[in-house]
């Protein structure tokens, strides 16, 4: 009961098979091989003290407090750095150890402050607890000579604080940011009674070094050297509750720490295997938006969208939804609404919607955000393997000789991952980078790419197609693969296509701009360099061919027969936390929850029976074909959760256009987003850290979202959870829901999803680590996906001709504008933005080479004109060679930016996922924002109005 | 409604053009497959109402189909969807 940090065993677990026996003050104990003589004591259920050594690093035999006796060797050895062996007899408690160890602790505590009742690490340090287990009654030296108690903390970094005077110096956090995060941004400085802790150069602080501000260095610190500020000022947790992270598809699993219902900190969660115990600076520090006082807590609505809102009760916003609702349908039809759900939702929350839409609308017109990311992941995978699950877990990556990463950025993006990739690469695997921006996998501290394809954006498929032809042209493809695994029929149609001289790197490098002799390099690694993975984000997606792109990964995957066991797949990185929940809910206007098609009669039926009401056969409309049915006046009501399509969404103004033709816009979200600002009724939403339910993240693993305070949208006791708004809306337009909990809708969701038959709520919460499917046949899941044969029959090879994009460079827009993320934000930033996170990344800024730069005449920091055909904005210009000539590169965290103003409607053949990674643009110096921004943030500002007295 | 017809029948041919690739015949089917399992009946609407002529040759056959009612089976690992107790295929986006 109450609080207790995680159990630490010392060193790092082994994955031996293999097994030895020892003795461990007389009791038998057996362990893989490889296992410290430490770890073997603590899994023992002992302990040995010690400082330096923690679970997450290698061992280091510094602190020389976990000396131990062996029989049959001299001396005392540290416990840490020795391997268990079979047969050995260790003590770890004699008379003997016990003066070494209190001698040595001694000397730490003369140079210590002893303040520990008023310290921020009171009873949560591990130097108290290791002087308590080693009784320390005195120190001889006493506490006058010299020290280092006068040292003034660094309070630099928004989050933690580095308080010298209670530092060890063993180093922890120095292995942590090499080992774990991998930025190196910490060292030892100086040697000896001057060695002391340096976070980049001697003239940094915490804040300007390299520091990425992980939390990983805080996480392992024994004292209070480095603390969370959030600890310092609170105290002490009372409790914590294991849940998941809201924001990347990594999908980090966390204590949450708690103190009543203040959130104190949240700490990685070591036995989740998403992310293993380490973090990034959003899920580990970036949850105060959930307190932001721009907060909405009461439901409010408003006739139009010119008036102020109106606060009311849900009775009332309810009724007026409703009202709306059932009007629009008697005099348009079903079809004339529809709904969004959620990737940032739960499952449970997103099936609900879905459920709402098709069942209480009457209509399929409901989508999600995957529209406008992985979308093509979908259709590109399906096609060639049968199903677009990544294929791989994230341990996989250990087992990886050859990364191929493409238009993907982890560091950034997915950072828990990149830092594992960076780990294996630091190991010796290669790395092949396919992207028109240096990203810091290119080359940071430690790594470097073999080879960087830096390509012009929208020519993906032009350069698979040429890594395709040197893997089959020079004889690399893994042809006995192809023959037992995949349709060798399609294969040779396939290999004749692809090995055309037309598909040549030099045919192609006028149109890639990625050298022959390079790609060449880079298909003969990974075709030859052991396990092949790769990895791919929306720089893959986002085209107008990406499903094409897709495609062809997975076939240069088959071809060269790096499927189907641990090191090697194809990994979509998905972007929102839930993404691939919310497609396994159903969420896609063709589909019913787990990929049938809503035309299939016996699929609608098994719905249809548990949910009394008759499905339209119909598929409904994606989210751009919604928005050009609302400016046609087709589609008039739709109820959006937690998705900010206004700021999102590719071509902002046909977006807002669509929306201002709505009679009925309901937003459900936590702010007043933009979408918001066409907004008639807002029900204010519940954050991850109120509401039960599941996330699935990238390797479809289903992971526990736990309620640890109350929702804010209440007064005490009556704040509701986002699937409880739902049902409210849902009963108020006749449908008769009595959820009481979230896990009545996850057992819904298993009793019509054959790939959750075996998911539960208990099974979730006892922190099972279940990836879908979870069958019968795989009561455990399925981390890895194809073993042994494709889930579907045979892999199929898709010939992918290169169709380059309509959005063309001329001499009114001689730039391509590309986009992305970066670290400290998330997606449009709404949660970001509310934390201190915007020290690092207050305003979009736009990347350019200098000798575009210098042709404007640019310089760094200058205000510019970003102008396509959609539209223009204004932004600072940071001139970089990270980008190619001819390239610029912005990210979209801002509205006042809002980069997707540029951004046009071209989108993915397939399934209409925006091109938002090609836009023709041209840039020019600017004294300041745009017409469209000034009028924008009139516009906004006006919206945002909330009557102060409720109108008569 | 010409602007959202213009884009029907751009997005028409260019999941024509896309198929290209794997032969005339079979790009009429695969597109008509297409067209039928993803566009809402509006859509399809407006698209059979439309002048086929300005659509590529492809499109024009695949939506002249759609129109006379000839849905054709599955054409490609996209439109083959999981049957009702079926748990292998995915389209997570």
């Amino acid at each position: 009961m109450g609080y207790e940090p995680q159990a630490d065993f010392g060193t790092p677990e082994s994955r031996s098979d293999e097994s030895v026996s020892l003795t461990v003050d007389g009791r038998e104990v057996t362990v893989p091989v490889g296992t410290s003589v430490m770890r073997a004591a603590r899994e023992a259920g002992g302990d040995i003290p010690s400082l330096c050594a923690t679970d997450s690093v290698k061992s280091f035999g510094s602190c020389r407090m976990c000396l131990v006796e062996i029989e049959g060797r001299r001396g005392t050895p540290a416990s840490c750095t020795t391997p268990a062996e079979a047969g050995m007899v260790v003590r770890t408690q004699t008379p003997r150890l016990a003066k070494l160890r209190r001698g040595v602790m001694e000397l730490y505590i003369s140079d210590h402050p002893l303040d520990c009742l008023t310290c921020s690490a009171n009873n949560i340090c591990e130097l108290q607890d290791t002087a308590a287990e080693v009784g320390l009654r005195d120190v001889r030296y006493g506490y006058e000579g010299a020290n280092h108690f006068a040292k003034s903390p660094d309070l630099s970094n928004p989050y933690f604080l580095f308080a010298p005077d209670k530092c060890i110096v063993c180093s922890r956090c120095v292995r942590a940011c090499d080992e774990v995060q991998g930025t190196l941004a910490l060292a030892v400085d100086g040697r000896g009674f001057a060695s002391k802790i340096s976070a980049g150069q001697a003239s940094d602080s915490f804040l300007s070094s390299e520091c990425v501000s992980c939390g990983a260095c805080v996480q392992t610190c024994p004292t209070s050297a480095l603390m969370e500020k959030s600890v310092k000022q609170l105290g002490k947790p009372e409790r914590s509750v294991v849940t998941t992270c809201a924001y990347c598809g990594v999908g980090c699993a966390f204590r949450a720490e708690m103190k009543g219902e203040q959130l104190v900190r949240m700490v990685p969660w070591k036995d989740g295997k998403a992310n293993r115990g380490h973090s990034c600076v959003k899920g580990r520090f970036a949850w105060g938006y959930a307190n932001h006082r721009d907060r909405i807590t009461s439901p409010m609505i408003r006739e139009n969208i010119d008036q102020p809102w109106r606060e009311v009760s849900w009775d009332e916003a309810m009724r007026f939804a409703a009202d709306r609702i059932a009007a629009i349908k008697a005099e348009h039809g079903p079809r004339a609404l529809g709904g969004i759900t959620s990737s940032r939702c739960t499952n449970e929350e997103t099936f609900l919607v879905q459920k709402l839409v098709r069942a209480g609308f009457g209509t399929n017109n409901v989508d999600t955000c995957a529209r406008v990311c992985h979308s093509p992941t979908g259709y590109g995978l399906s096609t060639t393997f049968g199903t677009s699950a990544g294929t791989q877990d994230f341990d996989s990556a250990e087992q990886t000789d050859v990364f191929l990463v493409i238009g993907a950025n982890p560091t950034d993006a997915h950072p828990v991952f990149g830092s594992r990739i960076k780990k294996r690469l630091r190991q010796g695997a290669k790395m092949i980078v396919v992207d028109p921006r240096r990203i810091d996998l290119v080359k940071s501290p430690h790594i470097e790419a073999a080879h960087h394809l830096a390509l012009q954006p929208g020519t993906n498929v032009a350069v698979l197609t040429a890594l395709a032809h040197v893997v089959v042209t020079e004889g690399l493809a893994d042809e006995d693969f192809v023959r037992t695994r995949c349709d060798w029929d399609e294969y040779q149609d396939w290999a004749r296509f692809v090995a055309d001289e037309r598909h040549s790197p030099e045919f192609l490098e006028t149109v890639t701009r990625v050298p022959a002799a390079t790609l060449r390099e880079a298909a003969r690694l990974f075709a030859t360099g052991g396990n092949g993975a790769i990895y791919y984000g929306l720089g893959v997606t986002e085209h107008s061919q990406g499903s094409s792109t897709v495609m062809a990964i997975a076939n240069l995957a088959m071809a060269t027969g790096n499927i189907g066991r641990p090191g090697v797949g194809v990994n979509p990185l998905r972007g929102q936390n839930n993404v691939q929940g919310a497609c396994d809910m159903g969420s896609f206007p063709h589909e019913l929850s787990g990929y049938r098609h809503i035309s299939q009669g016996d699929s609608r039926k098994l719905f249809e029976d548990d949910w009394g009401v008759a499905l339209d056969p119909e598929p409904g409309l994606r989210i751009p074909n919604m928005l050009d049915a609302a400016v046609d006046g087709s589609f008039k009501a739709i109820y959006i959760q937690g998705e900010d399509i206004l700021q999102s969404d590719p071509d902002t103004h046909h977006v807002a256009a669509g929306l201002a033709a709505m009679d009925c816009v309901i937003v459900h979200d936590l702010f007043l987003n933009e979408t918001a600002n066409y907004a008639h009724v807002f029900l204010p939403g519940s954050s991850f850290l109120e509401k039960e339910g599941t996330f699935t993240n990238a390797e479809r693993r289903i992971q526990p979202v736990r309620r640890v305070m109350e929702p804010a949208n209440g007064p005490i006791g009556q704040g509701l959870e986002d699937w409880q708004v739902t049902q409210l809306l849902a009963n108020a337009i006749g449908c008769d829901w009595n959820y009481t909990h979230a896990s009545e809708i996850l057992a819904e969701i298993a009793r019509l999803t054959p790939t959750f038959a075996g998911v539960t709520w208990d099974r979730v919460i006892a922190g099972e680590q279940l990836q879908w499917p979870v069958t019968d046949a795989a009561p455990q899941g399925s981390p890895v996906m194809h073993v042994g044969g494709f889930v579907r029959g045979k892999g199929k090879f898709v010939v992918t001709e290169y169709v380059p994009t309509d959005e063309k460079t001329g001499p009114r827009f001689p730039l391509l504008l590309t986009t992305g993320r970066i670290l400290s934000q998330y997606n449009v930033g709404a949660q970001t933005r509310r934390t201190a996170n915007s020290t690092w990344h207050p305003e979009d800024v736009l990347e350019i080479h200098p000798t575009d730069a210098e042709n404007r005449g640019l310089a760094d920091g200058d205000m510019a004109r970003l102008a396509s055909r959609a539209g223009e904005t204004t932004l600072r210009v940071k001139v970089t060679d990270r980008v190619a000539p001819g390239v610029v590169y912005t990210t979209f965290h801002h509205p006042d930016t809002q980069a997707n103003v540029v951004t046009t409607d071209n989108s993915d053949w397939a399934t209409n996922c925006p091109e938002y990674k090609v836009t023709a643009v041209q840039v020019t110096p600017s004294n300041g924002p745009s017409e469209w921004q000034e009028s924008y943030a009139e516009q906004a500002r006006r919206s945002r109005r909330i009557a102060a007295e409720p109108a008569e | 409604m010409s602007g959202t017809l213009a884009k029907l029948q751009r997005m028409a041919d260019q999941i024509a053009l896309n198929f290209t690739a794997i032969g005339k015949d079979n790009a009429v089917l695969a597109t008509a497959d297409h067209i039928a399992k993803f566009w809402d009946p509006r859509m399809k609407a407006a698209i059979f109402a439309s002048d086929l002529s300005i659509l590529s040759p492809i499109a024009r056959s695949a939506v002249e189909n759609l129109r006379a009612g000839h849905e054709p089976p599955p054409q490609t690992g996209a439109t083959e969807f999981n049957a009702v107790d079926e748990v292998g295929h995915s389209d997570a986006g």
